[in-house]
């Protein structure tokens, strides 16, 4: 054979296979999922985390937590608009005048899934099972623990009494669980209310089937006392890669995607052009810190942990703070997706949001920050380090999340800053920060909580109660924050049931623990997500002006979600499949020609 | 068989020949007991690295799963005894090869579900995807490179090995998220035809599911491919360069036979002995799941529930894990091992 008519036939078979290919590509369009193949609108939601368990008894994380809101109700929820208690199970509450007593009344027009009433005794023994049984506290022990008693004298009343006087009775955020189902359950540490389908419910949604890292498919209940949710199904499907969920929205696959906790800054840039693609800028609920170990102790008095000393003078921290630029850590490494830190419960709870007064503040001010600590007797040696009172200069080691890029890129800037005050920083970029935090061997770290609409829980963490019990046990304690007059407003604000009384305790408290510089908020991540516009036509956001969508207090996203009209996105997924299949075939049977007949040629070529 | 084939000697080695199969298996045996005692002593090499290897990491693991949780002393006491934290570690040590001999690895800090439950959950999954990614990047690999190796030095030669050299340095996140913008999302005139993700839309039964699983499958096991047949092409491509010189081909070749034939019956089953090892180590990784592709592709297998496990970290789910990762590799080179001396009766002697 001539190298021209071999040439030839290379081109001849380049060009079947590019047609075949071209044929092949063209032959699928894609697929949307919003619109299931029997015809029902199906709200698809991307999802990072896997599921620790589906019993609300032991769940903890925030996409399990979530799920419950949505199969389960509670006996109060969370106002959209404003985060104030609402009814959900309880239609109204009560506390006796000496306010130990609560007493709810339930409602009567809400049905478990199998046709069974949900009564006050679901909630009773819900509440009961908690106070007695060790597993079933697992995860919500905490809201039981100043429980006294709790009856249920009829079918719509529930009785609540209490140890001492707790403002938080209308922030119980626990699901309520059908007794006849429950009660059936033998060890309640390991039931992990995932094999029987459909789960028996009461909230908007019914859990219908759930494969353990691939998805959770709920079913909308249309029997659900507020009203059916106007999607038929919401899945909330599990995406291990966060550009894979981002490429998931692009293509219309999923309706939804939040991040852990939030988009990327790139990725939300990226969404911003794209068109059906709505990205939701909110406010966030988080706080981010900087916190100093001010000397790991337990209840007992005794300290352990090996915190530097000078951090236990206020002028080191407060100096530390004011060599913070705020401002930069929003522009450069939030990218403007954050807003510039200041109290400790970020501004969308603003019945509790409090900023330091003018002269209270702990503005960007190197040079004061300089002149504090010279005051505070740590000056400067030859090289231009500050040196400690053991003469040693001061480096600190700075505990920081391995996987939060915000972490490192902060850690970067204190370096530099700090640096230019004469003070050392070991970024201690770890997988597991829990440990060394726990035991107190850290000087500062990286700190930072969702706020719930009922404070108490962020608060509480920092109350010398919190502390462990010992240095070989485990407190509820964030930092070892342990504080008398801090603790006094604590207690004053857990007995106050006037909400602007207890706003106003609570203010004092952020202005204390502000001043003490133990915990300085640097910034409030904005709560950044996307949705398809072409998918869901309106949701509601928490709160309901600005707010986000993915883990609100509340079942308000999803409940409220509404399907767009538009059919663009209506093609079934079962012709995507045979689509993909088809290609997929072609393409193998293509290859496979392609080899057969290079083969023979070189056969041929040969003889 | 030719034609002069002498028949009288061939009935008086008759006796011995008869002797010898028997001597062969004693000898076969002998070396499989050695093997087989080589792998159980790196059996339990693995457990008991794998018990105090991760109680090397600091700090105490029931705080560690309950940290940033407000728990009382005693409830901790309870989750002490509930793991078995609170004996001294030699009796954990022998309570735990206990319950490994029973194949009981533990119950998970995180889901609360015994270790070997989870394994049996996401095993058949990564069986699946990796699988199939191994059948065929085996079969690409040997046949592309024992054809590069016949025709070296050529076009298709340089063409095949540099590709193969290629995209065997490419990290496979990284082809994946590719795979993904242009063939999942769609870029240009590619529409999107495969799922972001997964390894099934859900709600499907049947041979719908099958289908299902079947689009899910290509583009990570495309990744799969494309990342891995390279080692299998060189391996087999420079073993088959190291027969090329042989005597015994160029009487195959001086017989008349068909080049095709020579390659085939000849060259490759001397070539493959190398092939076959690296066959067996990735037959022991395809258990082990590819980590970073199951994450790009959100595939639910073992890759993935090992990455949960370090992340807790989870003790007993990553303790198990690494026991079962490392025992199947040693039962894959084991197995080769005893293949071995089937393909090449001069080893084993």
């Amino acid at each position: 054979m001539s190298t021209h008519e071999q040439h030839s036939r290379a081109w001849r078979r380049l060009l079947a296979a590019t047609a075949a290919a071209a044929l092949t590509l063209a032959a699928g369009l894609v697929p949307q999922q919003a619109t299931a193949a029997d015809g029902n609108k199906v709200l698809t939601v991307a999802v990072a985390q896997s599921v620790d368990s589906l019993s609300p008894f032991l769940a903890s994380r925030l996409l399990s937590t979530s799920i419950h809101r949505l199969m389960y109700e509670y006996l109060t929820n969370y106002d959209p608009e404003d985060a104030r208690a609402v009814p959900a199970l309880a239609t109204k509450w009560e506390p006796s005048p000496d306010k130990l007593t609560w007493t709810y009344t339930i409602r009567s027009d809400s049905e478990w899934s199998d046709g069974k009433q949900a009564t006050a005794e679901d909630a009773a023994w819900t509440f009961n099972k908690m106070m007695t049984d060790e597993g079933a506290a697992t995860a919500n022990g905490s809201f039981v623990a100043n429980f006294r008693k709790v009856t249920a004298p009829s079918p719509t009343e529930l009785v609540i009494e209490l140890k001492k006087p707790q403002a938080t009775m209308t922030a119980l955020d626990v699901p309520i669980v059908p007794k006849h189902i429950w009660e059936k359950v033998g060890d309640f540490s390991e039931f992990n209310n995932d094999k029987t389908f459909p789960i028996v419910g009461n909230g908007p949604f019914i859990l219908t089937d759930y494969k353990p890292d691939s998805y959770v498919r709920l079913k909308a209940n249309k029997d659900f006392w507020r009203g059916a949710p106007k999607f038929d199904e919401l899945v909330f499907r599990y995406y291990k890669d966060q550009d894979a969920a981002v490429a998931a929205l692009r293509k219309g696959e999923v309706s939804f995607v939040s991040g852990s906790p939030s988009l990327t800054p790139a990725q939300a840039s990226s969404l911003k052009g794209e068109k059906n693609v709505h990205v939701n800028d909110a406010p966030g609920r988080r706080f981010y810190a900087l916190a100093v170990n001010p000397g790991a102790r337990a209840k007992n008095g005794e300290k352990f942990g090996d915190g530097d000393p000078s951090l236990l003078d206020q002028r080191v921290r407060h100096a530390l703070f004011m060599a913070v630029d705020r401002e930069t850590i929003i522009d450069k490494v939030f990218r403007g997706y954050a807003v510039r830190g200041e109290g400790y419960i970020p501004p969308r709870f603003d019945s509790y949001f409090w900023k330091p007064a003018d002269g209270q503040e702990l503005a960007h001010d190197p040079a004061e920050a300089a002149r504090l600590l010279d005051q505070a007797g740590y000056k400067k040696n030859g090289d231009g380090k500050r040196v400690g009172k053991d003469g040693k200069p001061i480096d600190y080691r700075l505990l920081c999340h391995a996987t939060d890029p915000n972490d490192k890129a902060i850690g970067q800037y204190l370096q530099e800053w700090w640096g230019e005050l004469g003070i050392g920083v070991t970024l201690d970029c770890l997988d597991n920060v829990t440990d060394p935090w726990l035991a107190g061997t850290y000087d500062l770290a990286f700190d930072g909580w969702s706020v719930n609409p009922d404070p108490d829980f962020v608060l509480s963490i920092h109350t010398c109660a919190a502390l462990p019990a010992t240095p070989k046990d485990t407190g509820a304690t964030d930092n070892f924050i342990c504080d008398k007059q801090y603790d006094d407003l604590y207690a004053k604000q857990l007995a106050e049931y006037d909400p602007a009384k207890r706003a106003d305790l609570v203010k004092q408290m952020e202005s204390r623990l502000y001043d003490l510089g133990y915990m300085n908020v640097m910034a409030y991540p904005n709560a950044v997500e996307a949705y398809r516009t072409d998918q869901i036509e309106s949701i509601t956001t928490m709160p309901s002006k600005a707010g986000n969508i993915y883990g609100q207090d509340g079942y308000w996203s999803w409940w409220s979600a509404t399907p767009a009209d538009s059919d663009g996105s209506g093609d079934s997924g079962s012709t995507g499949v045979v689509i993909g299949i088809v290609a997929g075939a072609v393409l193998l049977v293509g290859a496979g020609v392609f080899f057969a007949l290079r083969r023979r040629s070189t056969a041929e070529d040969r003889e | 068989m030719t034609a002069d084939a002498p028949s009288a000697p061939a009935v008086e080695a008759a006796a011995p020949a008869v002797r010898e199969p028997r001597a062969r298996t004693t000898r076969y045996l002998r070396y499989g007991a050695g093997k087989v005692g080589g792998a159980a002593v790196s059996l339990l090499a693995v457990l008991v690295t794998g018990f105090f290897l991760f109680r090397l990491i600091p700090g105490d693991p029931v705080k560690t799963m309950t940290g940033g949780r407000p728990i009382s002393a005693e409830q901790l006491a309870s989750y002490r005894r509930e793991f078995g934290l609170d004996l001294p570690l030699w009796q954990q040590f022998t309570a735990y090869c206990g319950k490994v001999l029973t194949g009981d690895l533990g119950t998970s800090y995180q889901f609360r579900a015994p270790v070997i439950d989870k394994i049996s959950e996401a095993l058949p999954n990564t069986l699946v995807l990796t699988g199939t990614a191994f059948v065929l990047y085996t079969l690409l690999g040997i046949v592309l490179g024992t054809r590069s190796a016949w025709r070296h030095g050529g076009l298709g030669d340089r063409l095949h090995t540099g590709l193969a050299l290629t995209l065997y340095s490419v990290p496979s996140f990284w082809l994946g998220l590719l795979l993904i913008t242009v063939f999942a999302v769609g870029m240009g005139p590619i529409p999107g035809m495969f799922p972001t993700g997964g390894m099934e839309s859900g709600g499907e039964e049947g041979f719908a599911y099958v289908l299902d699983v079947a689009h899910h499958l290509v583009l990570p096991v495309i990744t799969l491919v494309a990342v891995e047949y390279g080692q299998t092409l060189l391996v087999a491509r420079s073993a088959l360069l190291d027969e090329m010189g042989s005597d015994y081909l160029t009487t195959a070749r001086a017989k008349g036979l068909r080049d095709d034939l020579v390659r085939r019956r000849h060259a490759v089953p001397n070539a493959l002995l190398p092939t076959v090892t690296l066959i067996f180590v990735n037959l022991g990784r395809t258990v082990a799941g590819v980590i970073l592709v199951e994450t790009v592709f959100s595939w639910p297998g073992l890759g993935g529930l090992f990455y949960q496990a370090l992340s807790v970290p989870d003790l007993p789910l990553v303790q198990g894990l690494f026991l079962f990762f490392a025992g199947t590799v040693i039962v894959m080179n084991t197995l080769a091992d005893l293949v071995y001396p089937l393909l090449d009766p001069r080893v084993g002697r």
